[in-house]
């Protein structure tokens, strides 16, 4: 018996992958690298909080790498991004270097917090376009509707872009943030990261149907569901859905059926996903079947990934470097920046 | 000058603003159309400056002060209507999670003020008589004012407009329509973080803020009478408090009586009365007293909130026993 509730993907009907394509073989390349670096920062970041050279908790996205970095590349420079924790590839894309990551992570005056905001949380930094997340995630969705209205009152053709888990598709702001999107004909996309569990709670546990984008789509707006693990299909929805927004179309939902590959947050051991569950979605891994598809394409050579691979190795390897030299904030400035 | 009620002169700032800058707008519930609020605080102002500026939203208070985060946080000046003060609980996470810790967090600013209209003695019962001031009090990253007057009024919610920072103001809706004053005309503009003396004596001082000064200066007159003279302190901005005001008069009197409204236990009244223990302590000549509602729900039956709420009466009677000490 499959532990896969996504089962046969009784929604593609409904929901069938948009047309393409304006990939090129560049934009291939820069999905992959993106994903190699993000998941490289991932795989270096568990490890080093496993050896206790980590600060208080943090949380992996492991998995989530089509979803992450494609919202990044999908968006244009002048729009604007709430990720959430595993979302990493987003701030990457963006323009937030490795470093300022891992100094965020470490607490470190050289983190976009200033080591006033815990692990991945509070990584804003306008200039690039990103907000930095509370942990109460859902409250990302009104917020970027007030962007994206923000842009909408002005005449702006920008966009406004978010995520939440499927554990905040339960709450209170996400109902009535999609309510207030598609009333306003907002210019938002929001991505809903279905990794199937909040914290230890299952889908089975937190709604009566899994239909997620059939929901959204009852408020009145565009929503879909896409493979999240497959950085195309995530990139070109995504994309769709942009450009939808900026042209005046409304708002999207985009569904990203995804499985979440380790604990909710480092300390977590995760007993309580079932072991078949990972190992069905384990060769779905999208670093693994996007490689492979490069390659079966012949978009790539092996040669030019491994050079990717090795960039983004050599790319983490410095950042954490310059990361662990970094100064601690003055504790002399803790009052600071608490009123502008 | 000219005579409005403290009703008036708050729709005389909201377009003052308007006005003044275009990344000004008003949202809420009612606030648009031909209604114009269930106060009618923003009547009229749709149809001078079009939906948009004036956005009807639906009842989703957490969702549409989220929302004035994401409008701030890209620069606009929201102006937030809850309609009672009371509904603000509604909208607590994005208020005191989101957008207090915005800029403490990344450096981003939210210039947005909330308008919520308080407190009570009009018979409205739990939900449309409180004054939940304290909770904004006690959170970063937020500043808080409580106008008195009509001037104030005026001044206050315009300072809090240009403001970079999330203002939470809280009118009195029992002064709305029943208290008249004169508020200069075009810019006008109080500073939030400053107290003021509105009225100057020798033999006590009572520290308030909002629709309790209305109270506190017709007890003073009752004292006066009585041959006790009472200093008002107004605080007008509970959050920066201006405590050096209160402390220049609590040195010259000697002694402190604390009024609000709202519930008096861990209430502003009890910052205050902290901070004068810490730092008059040596000029103090009795206890501080405080008056404030009491620890139970706002009741709706008029012997029940009179019981509640401090008045005029209950503020004279309290000053008289401390300068009696």
């Amino acid at each position: 018996m499959s532990h896969d509730i996504f089962g046969e993907q009784i929604r593609q009907a409904l929901f069938a992958t948009p047309e393409d394509s304006t990939l090129t073989n560049r934009l291939r390349l820069d999905l992959y690298r993106w994903m190699c670096l993000t998941r490289t920062l991932d795989d270096t970041m568990v490890a080093m909080w496993k050896q206790g050279r980590g600060l208080g908790g943090t949380f992996s996205g492991r998995g989530h790498e089509a979803i992450s970095v494609s919202m990044g590349m999908a968006l244009g420079p002048d729009d604007v991004i709430a990720p959430m924790h595993r979302d990493v590839g987003a701030y990457l894309v963006r323009g937030m270097t490795p470093a300022r990551v891992f100094g965020n992570l470490l607490g470190r005056e050289t983190g976009p917090s200033r080591g006033r905001d815990a692990n991945l949380h509070g990584m804003g930094d306008l200039s690039l376009g990103i907000v930095g997340y509370v942990s109460h995630i859902p409250q990302q969705l009104p917020l970027s509707l007030g962007m994206a209205m923000a842009f909408k009152y002005r005449g702006e053709p920008r966009v406004a872009l978010t995520v939440c888990g499927d554990g905040g598709t339960t709450t209170g702001p996400y109902h009535e943030s999609l309510n207030m999107a598609a009333l306003y004909q907002a210019p938002l996309v929001l991505i809903v990261e279905n990794n199937q569990y909040a914290y230890s709670t299952p889908l089975r546990q937190q709604m009566a149907t899994f239909a997620i984008a059939e929901r959204a789509a009852g408020y009145g707006l565009s929503a879909r569901s896409e493979d999240g693990n497959d950085a195309e299909a995530m990139y070109r929805a995504i994309k769709k859905a942009v450009e939808q927004a900026r042209a005046g179309g409304g708002p999207t939902v985009i569904e990203a059926r995804t499985m979440r590959m380790l604990g909710h947050a480092i300390h977590d051991g995760a007993e309580y996903v079932p072991r078949e569950l990972l190992e069905e979605w384990e060769p779905r891994d999208p670093l693994v079947i996007y490689r492979r598809r490069l390659l079966e394409e012949k978009r790539a050579e092996t040669s030019q990934l491994e050079e990717i691979e090795a960039w983004a190795q050599e790319e983490i390897e410095q950042a954490v470097a310059e990361a662990e030299a970094a100064p601690f904030p003055d504790p002399d400035t803790v009052t600071e920046r608490v009123y502008a | 000058m000219k005579q409005l009620t403290y009703l008036e002169a708050i729709s005389d700032a909201i377009c003052h603003e308007m006005e003044r800058d275009p990344d000004v707008l008003v949202l809420g519930e009612d606030v648009g159309g031909e209604f114009g609020g269930a106060f009618k605080v923003t009547k009229g102002l749709a149809k001078r400056f079009g939906d948009q500026r004036v956005l009807n939203t639906p009842l989703a208070e957490q969702s549409f002060i989220g929302m004035a985060n994401g409008m701030a946080l890209m620069g606009l000046r929201p102006i937030v209507e809850v309609q009672f003060a009371d509904f603000i609980s509604t909208g607590f996470d994005s208020i005191v999670q989101s957008a207090a810790t915005i800029h403490y967090r990344f450096g981003g600013k939210i210039p947005w003020v909330i308008r919520a209209p308080s407190d009570g003695g009009i018979r409205s019962g739990p939900f449309h008589s409180q004054n939940p001031e304290a909770w904004f009090v006690h959170t970063p990253g937020l500043k808080v004012v409580a106008p008195s007057n009509p001037a104030d009024a005026k001044g206050l919610l315009c300072s809090a407009v240009r403001d970079p920072n999330p203002v939470i103001y809280f009118e009195a809706k029992p002064l709305y329509r029943s208290l008249r004053g004169p508020v200069p005309a075009g810019e006008h503009l109080v500073p939030i973080g400053k107290a003021r003396v509105v009225r100057e004596g020798v033999h006590l001082t009572v520290v308030t803020y909002g629709a309790q000064v209305p109270q506190s200066l017709q007890a003073a007159e009752t004292l006066s009478a009585q041959g006790i003279e009472a200093e008002v302190v107004d605080l007008r901005t509970l959050k920066p408090l201006d405590f050096d005001t209160v402390a220049r008069s609590v040195a010259r009197t000697s002694r402190v009586l604390v009024v609000h409204s709202a519930n008096r236990l861990v209430g502003v009244g009890a910052e205050v009365t902290a901070r004068v223990a810490e730092e008059c302590f040596e000029w103090l000549d009795a206890p501080v007293t405080r008056l404030g509602g009491l620890d139970t729900p706002v009741p709706f039956s008029p012997p029940l909130e009179d019981a509640y709420r401090p008045n005029a009466r209950k503020i004279a009677k309290a000053a008289a026993t401390l300068v009696a000490y």
